[in-house]
């Protein structure tokens, strides 16, 4: 089993933690992957608005770097970059005008693009190739007692995934059951985290955030874990802003799912870059 | 290359059919053209062939002009064929010696250029002269029909179409899968927009199917395979068995109170599991036949063996029969109606509204059999713990409908039961209702007049679709409360309602086993899987298999009104073919000419009719032309060239090819 990986620029910046643990994960579990030679940012943040053709293009460009480099599918771990990727592929299949502008482009730049590849996020890896029963082999410390609140947050699922239900996901609750965790039920595990706006608008991007790590906590969560490195960023670096501004404590820890499966694989912190956490420290008694 | 002893003389007629044909077509020019092509006679053009001054031209011209055939250019075969063979054979010709060339579909409605669609029907023309030289003269078989009909569903359009031929002296056969008959109205509390009560409008007419002398009521079995064709189906029915024989059973529910079982375990399926039932049960104290039944799932005996028989013990009529196994009824029937009905809408798919998650989220099937007197709770309005009085209600629409995501058809029904819903929900619990709707449909009899009752009933109505249904609590308030969110596109703003029930107005989609059906009656569906009707307009209860026919939600969304209009008309259409007595057959029947075949059999194997046999005295197939539906498979199949099909024979295609290409 291997992966073509479109690691993305968060995972090698502020998500760190999520490449390494994933990549930890996975070599447990013996699964290979190979990082696309060359890639580029996938085009999400503002682009999209400014040109959406030209957008296209510069993410369509990783998908023909893919192709070029094997025939195997393509894992993209961060939810914007898989929304993006699947939206262009989706454009270029429906679109013949903006096929025509990409193909032109990359021709250009002397690369050729057929639109084969298929995009699929780690979750959905985990689930339909390695299956729940492997992970339940690779299970060493299980979480027994530890309540988690699965967060998927707004793009993983929507519009364009089908490895999973798009308004009520439970690829992440599966996983938490096969690591011997409970999930807790909680009906905002899609809502928006509020994205940019932490930076942009913070009044309103902060309460958005605030209103999702407060639900999880009066649903009783001992953690929270998320498959975006935007959502995690949001929900992670701002807790004692927003307990004060709210006058409410919602500090808790909040990390990638595959961090929590390192934990419970029984792996060493540093290779699931636990070390780099700012939220408090899940403790597995 | 012609070695026909005859002089052949064709007329040949081409329609303007208004401006349909002649606003793209240079109709002129292509008589022209063709009164100079070999053995045509006379050439013209006329602005309505299919009239009757048209046809009467034909007539007119066979006789005096002598003609010996006849080229139609015009509409499809599907439209005017009977008119022009009819008009033909009428002056006296073989009605084969016609042929129709179809300019309108194939030409004229589908091409722009005038130029190129002149071309085209000139081509088309001229291979059709071509054939019509070698058209043999044919006779169409008459076969008679079997009076006696088949219904398929006991729903209400199978119960009021199987009556409308039961009263007109008919012998029938419904046929119903579950162990009574009455389909969904049999659950409903009242209809809309009259309010009356569906069981008091229904159940009498179920008696009378029962006690009806001409109508033998198969309930609990199902059509398992259907042979033969128009007039004179061969039609297989699997009785399921109920342990219980029928004709002992007098419903008398001695065997229910026995049963081993003190209490009801196991999800009633009448009420759509809001209630328990045991495994021997009787579905509603009106069901037809009232017959006892033994669900083998459930029932001990069945599981393990060891069950102490009770039910049977009580039994006075010694009825209870554990040993039962299905059987199999062959029915002969010369018309079949097809009356299968629905099924609703899984709301688990439209997961954003929570159905299966929160108790409080019900279908609109399950609160018909809430406020239903006779219903789990006798028409109390409660929620799922059985207790609590819900204060405030919100009723969705189009849950499954209308939707990219689902089913993208608008179901047509649940506009107005979400509004009968409604008031019967205020009428028995006295809650706030809301309605969230994107579109209000009400068109029918008295259906706007509905809604502007419940207007000024004081039900809440918000335009626009909800996007989500969850138990998210922002204030102490709504805690313990469904949120519904929704747009409201009124005041152009997203509202949050907290109500204490939900109820989901779950769309109409095609009943589970509709593909099968349709494969075993050889119909088709349209797109979204409902049977397909032969016209839209004016053939909308006839299919494209003759004799068989559909009506009510089998073949869309229905309310009662139009399945029981429906169910009426497809009685009709099934009278018109009993009372002719006879059906004329297409003479395109294939056949072997027994020397040339060399006994390989390969035809046997592709028939998909199996109307051919081999003689193995013979070493030599034969097809039984009775059973040949002239599809032309064998045909093709056969190494030989042993196989000829009539109206295709070798010599007609190829000279219609050669028409085509010679130019």
């Amino acid at each position: 089993m291997k992966y073509l990986y479109f690691p993305g620029c968060s995972l090698k910046s502020s998500g760190r933690s999520y490449e390494e643990s994933l990549l930890s994960v996975l070599k447990k579990m013996n699964v290979g992957v190979e990082e696309i030679d060359d890639w580029n940012c996938c085009g999400a943040t503002n682009y999209m608005a400014m040109n959406e053709r030209n957008a296209i293009g510069i993410t369509a460009r990783n998908l023909a770097l893919a192709e070029k480099q094997g025939k195997e599918d393509i894992m993209a771990p961060c939810a914007a970059c898989y929304m993006g990727l699947l939206k262009t592929q989706k454009y270029i299949e429906t679109e013949p005008k903006v096929k025509e502008t990409v193909l032109t482009n990359l021709k250009k730049s002397g690369l050729e693009f057929e639109n084969t590849s298929k995009v699929r996020h780690p979750l959905d890896i985990f689930i339909n190739d390695i299956s729940l029963d492997t992970i339940k082999d690779n299970v060493y410390a299980p979480l027994k007692g530890v309540k988690v609140a699965c967060y998927y947050g707004c793009q993983l699922t929507r519009p364009y995934a089908t490895f999973d239900d798009q308004r009520d996901p439970q690829s992440m609750e599966n996983i938490v059951k096969a690591l011997g965790g409970t999930p807790v039920e909680w009906p905002i595990k899609t809502r928006c985290c509020s994205g940019s706006m932490t930076s942009t608008v913070s009044e309103i991007g902060l309460r958005m955030s605030y209103l999702i790590l407060k639900e999880a906590k009066d649903r009783g969560a001992d953690v929270m874990i998320t498959a975006c490195p935007l959502c995690q960023f949001n929900l992670e670096c701002f807790q004692g802003k927003m307990s004060g501004k709210y006058g409410e404590n919602v500090k808790m820890p909040v990390m990638y799912f595959t961090q929590l499966m390192g934990m419970a694989f029984g792996l060493d912190k540093k290779e699931l870059g636990l070390h780099r956490m700012l939220s408090p420290e899940l403790s597995l008694s | 290359m012609s070695n026909q002893k005859e002089e052949i003389r064709i007329g040949y007629y081409v329609c303007h059919c208004g401006h349909n044909i002649a606003g793209v077509i240079d109709v002129k020019s292509v008589a022209e053209y063709c009164a100079k092509l070999p053995n045509v006679v006379v050439a013209r053009e006329y602005k309505y062939m299919c009239s009757d001054p048209g046809q009467e031209l034909i007539q007119k011209d066979i006789k005096e002009l002598n003609l010996n055939r006849v080229v139609v250019a015009s509409c499809s075969p599907l439209l005017h064929e009977s008119t022009f063979r009819g008009a033909t054979s009428k002056a006296g010709l073989n009605q084969f010696y016609m042929q129709m060339v179809n300019i309108r579909e194939n030409a004229s409605w589908v091409h722009e250029s005038k130029e190129e669609a002149t071309e085209k029907a000139k081509d088309l023309s001229r291979a059709a002269i071509h054939r019509v030289a070698f058209n043999k003269a044919l006779e169409k078989k008459k076969v008679p029909v079997n009076p006696t009909a088949l219904v398929v569903g006991g729903g209400i359009a199978g119960i009021a179409a199987a009556m409308s031929l039961a009263n007109a002296g008919k012998k029938v056969y419904l046929v119903e899968k579950d162990p009574t008959i009455g389909g969904y109205m049999a659950k409903f509390d009242k209809t809309f927009p009259t309010l009356d009560c569906a069981a008091c409008i229904l159940t009498p007419k179920m008696s009378s199917v029962l006690k009806h002398p001409n109508i033998t009521l198969l309930s609990y079995s199902e059509v398992s395979e259907v042979e033969g064709y128009v007039g004179n189906y061969k039609i297989k029915v699997t009785r399921k068995p109920r342990y219980v024989k029928e004709e002992l059973c007098v419903g008398c529910y001695d065997c229910i109170t026995a049963c081993t079982f003190k209490e009801g375990k196991f999800p009633d399926e009448f009420n759509f599991g809001l209630s328990k039932r045991k495994p021997v049960y009787i579905p509603f104290p009106q069901a037809t036949p009232l017959v006892a039944v033994i669900d083998e799932k459930t029932c001990i005996h069945f599981k393990t063996g060891k069950c102490p028989q009770t039910c049977a013990k009580a039994c006075e009529r010694n009825a209870i029969d554990f040993t039962q196994k299905p059987e199999v009824v062959e029915l002969n029937v010369g018309v079949v109606i097809l009356t299968t009905g629905f099924q609703p809408f899984d709301a688990k798919k439209a997961s954003n509204y929570g159905y299966g998650k929160y108790p409080n989220v019900f279908t609109s099937l399950e609160v018909e059999r809430l406020v239903n007197a006779s219903g789990p709770t006798e028409g109390h309005v409660v929620l799922r713990d059985g207790v609590t009085h819900p204060k405030s209600i919100g009723i969705i629409h189009c849950v499954g409908s209308r939707d990219e995501k689902t089913n993208k058809w608008c179901s047509r029904v649940c506009c107005m039961y979400s509004l009968k819903l409604a008031h019967l929900l205020k009428e028995h619990s006295g809650a706030e209702i809301y309605n969230f709707y994107i579109d209000m449909r009400t068109p029918g009899k008295g259906y706007e007049e509905f809604y502007d009752k419940l207007l000024n009933e004081g039900v809440q109505f918000i335009r626009g679709r909800v996007a989500e249904v969850n138990d998210w609590a922002t204030t102490p308030e709504e805690k313990g409360k469904l949120l519904i969110r929704a747009e409201d596109t009124m005041i152009g703003m997203v509202r949050r309602i907290p109500v204490d029930m939900v109820v989901l107005a779950v769309g109409l989609e095609p009943g589970k086993d509709a593909q099968e059906i349709r494969k075993m009656f050889n119909i088709s569906c349209s797109n979204e899987g409902f049977f397909l009707e032969r016209h839209p307009k004016l053939a909308p209860v006839d299919t494209f298999t003759e004799g068989v026919f559909i009506a009510g939600a089998c073949q869309g969304p229905k309310d009662i009104p139009d399945s029981v209009a429906q169910a009426g008309a497809a009685a009709a259409q099934a009278l018109a073919l009993i009372d002719t007595g006879h059906v004329e057959l297409e003479p395109n029947t294939a056949f072997i000419t027994e020397e040339r075949c060399c006994g390989c059999q390969v035809c046997v194997a592709m028939c998909p009719y199996t109307a051919i046999s081999f003689d193995p005295v013979k070493k030599a197939s034969s097809i039984n032309e009775a059973l040949c539906k002239g599809c032309g498979t064998c045909v093709a199949a056969c190494g030989s060239n042993a196989i000829t099909q009539n109206l295709f024979t070798d010599v007609e295609i190829m000279s219609e090819i050669d028409g085509i290409l010679i130019n």
